[in-house]
């Protein structure tokens, strides 16, 4: 099927995510190309069909949003809440991400080859995340489902309040948040990592991570904890 | 939310550009800050016992109409100061070979409603309320030369929409500084250094980040040893631009709340809250484009 291109330079981005929402949607077309991103908000958000999105650039916020079921290729950075909330698919943004990378996203995978900011994978829920680079800190804060896997550093707070999200890390973590702790790696937990980088084209030996899980301390009000945890 | 942009040239050639590609940058964070905008451009200094600053006449009754040309006759006149008077509209750049403060002095007296935008041997300073198209036209940004500048664009959040709430502001000589953000103890740092003789003009939280950073210059911190100040006394939200006669520096608080972004090439480095301020620069495809990180120093020489 022919593959149509989008000089965001030249055609308003309203236009572009028109045709992804209702064109692409009736099966006009499987493969878009955006060029001249420019930064600019909200590119692909919302998608619901099965179409590869080609951005050649650097995107502003939210790009990928609330995805489903599309693959989004970034080839530049990507600004605040890529991948947020998404459901299904694939985001994957080949440079950087900024703050709030993949929050909420209850499926499909992330895959950030370079550094992602702070908070990336707050409040996951269920969706993945494979990191090249390092993540800031408070990241997978809140995190209730999904993995995390990073093949760099985290910064502090790591984990933080973490429920059932499960994050692999193979460098060095500044800080856990409260509620995280290092677990042991299991054959289920490598296989996991292997597959995840496999999926991200990253190449790291699955056995250099460490696991990060729950302690489920939190999970219950301890009215004698006396406001220390 | 507010727009922060920056900019240092890195050869001689464009620093006759400069204006010309800053004004897309300040111009592309309009939707950030459409209330007010404003910039200060350093260029060669003047001699060492020659002073310029610049006057914004916007809150006088005269406005844009304001008699630039009768001012510089008043000083000579009663002063005896050989002013020399660059007027654009509401605003005017006044040059002299005394201490500033004399100058400073004679104006607060007989034109009370005038204020004193910036003080120094390289610093001209513009800003006003208006979207920042609007701004630029109004002073000529594009035309504007020199080899660095820092620019915003206001949405106001904690204080007024007026001109001397815009940003950037200045403290002592040659200092400015721009801020996103907000900051949860400027009143605490404002009585910490009342007390110390330092006036405040505004009731704006970003003043007292501007005049804490400049006092500490000023008790001789180099520009590193202030900013490591300011990340132990300033408490609050924060992207900070600063700008001295030979350096740019960018801050951003720990939690990194609010954005930067930063292109690096041969010929500049550019600095805005979002790429999309960046977009038109030329070679930008090649620069080198990454994040700051939150609690480091950024500092580049001019």
């Amino acid at each position: 099927m022919e593959r149509l291109t989008f000089d965001l330079a030249t055609t308003p981005l309203r236009e572009l995510n028109t045709f992804l929402h209702n064109d692409a949607k009736a099966g006009k077309t499987s493969q878009v190309t955006v060029l001249n991103p420019d930064g600019a908000h909200n590119i692909a958000v919302g998608l619901d069909c099965p179409i590869a999105v080609d951005v050649v650039g650097h995107a502003g916020y939210y790009a990928g949003g609330m995805n489903k079921s599309a693959t989004v290729t970034i080839t530049g950075s990507a600004g605040t809440g890529v991948g947020e909330n998404m459901m299904s698919g694939k985001v994957h943004v080949k440079g950087f991400a900024s703050n709030g990378a993949g929050a909420s996203a209850h499926g499909g995978l992330l895959v950030i080859e370079g550094d992602a900011g702070l908070r990336c994978g707050i409040s996951l829920k269920g969706g993945d995340i494979v990191v090249g680079g390092s993540v800031g800190s408070f990241s997978a804060f809140m995190a209730q489902a999904g993995r995390m896997v990073i093949c760099g550093n985290a910064g502090d707070a790591l984990g933080d309040s973490l429920y059932e999200a499960v994050l692999y890390v193979k460098g060095s973590v500044k800080s856990l948040g409260a509620d995280a702790q290092y677990e042991p790696m299991s054959e289920a937990d490598i296989a996991a990592v292997a597959s995840l980088l496999d999926q991200a084209g990253l190449d790291h030996d699955p056995k250099s991570f460490k696991r990060i899980a729950s302690k489920r301390s939190l999970y219950h009000w301890n009215a004698d904890a006396n406001q220390e945890y | 939310m507010c727009g922060i942009v920056g900019l240092l040239v890195k050869t001689p050639a464009l620093r006759e550009k400069l204006g010309e590609l800053m004004v897309p940058m300040l111009i592309g964070m309009t939707e950030r800050g459409p209330d007010s905008a404003g910039l200060a451009v350093f260029g060669n200094p003047l001699a060492e016992n020659e002073r310029k600053i610049s006057v914004y006449s916007g809150l006088t009754e005269d406005g844009a109409d304001f008699n630039w040309l009768g001012l510089g006759h008043a000083l000579k006149e009663h002063l005896g100061v050989q002013v020399s008077v660059e007027p654009k509209g509401n605003h005017a750049i006044l040059s002299f070979d005394v201490a500033p403060a004399i100058v400073k002095r004679w104006i607060a007296e007989h034109h009370p409603k005038l204020h004193i935008l910036s003080t120094g041997r390289s610093i001209d300073l513009y800003k006003d309320i208006g979207t920042p198209a609007e701004v630029a036209a109004r002073y000529g940004f594009a035309g504007l030369t020199g080899s660095h500048l820092v620019g915003h664009t206001r949405m106001a959040t904690e204080s007024a929409v007026t001109p001397d709430r815009a940003h950037p502001f200045t403290a002592g000589e040659d200092f400015c500084l721009v801020h996103n953000g907000s900051l949860s103890n400027p009143n605490g740092i404002r009585r910490m250094l009342e007390p110390r003789g330092i006036r405040f003009e505004t009731d704006n939280d970003t003043e007292a980040a501007c005049r804490f950073l400049e006092w500490r210059l000023r008790e001789g911190d180099d520009l590193e040893t202030a900013l490591q100040k300011g990340f132990e006394e300033l408490d609050g939200f924060f992207t900070f631009l600063m700008g001295t006669p030979d350096k740019l520096a960018l801050i951003r608080d720990p939690f990194a709340c609010k954005p930067a972004v930063v292109a690096e090439t041969d010929e500049y480095v550019a600095i805005a809250s979002e790429f999309r301020s960046l977009a038109h620069l030329p070679g930008i495809k090649h620069a080198t484009v990454f994040e700051p990180a939150p609690e480091e120093m950024y500092v580049w020489n001019a």
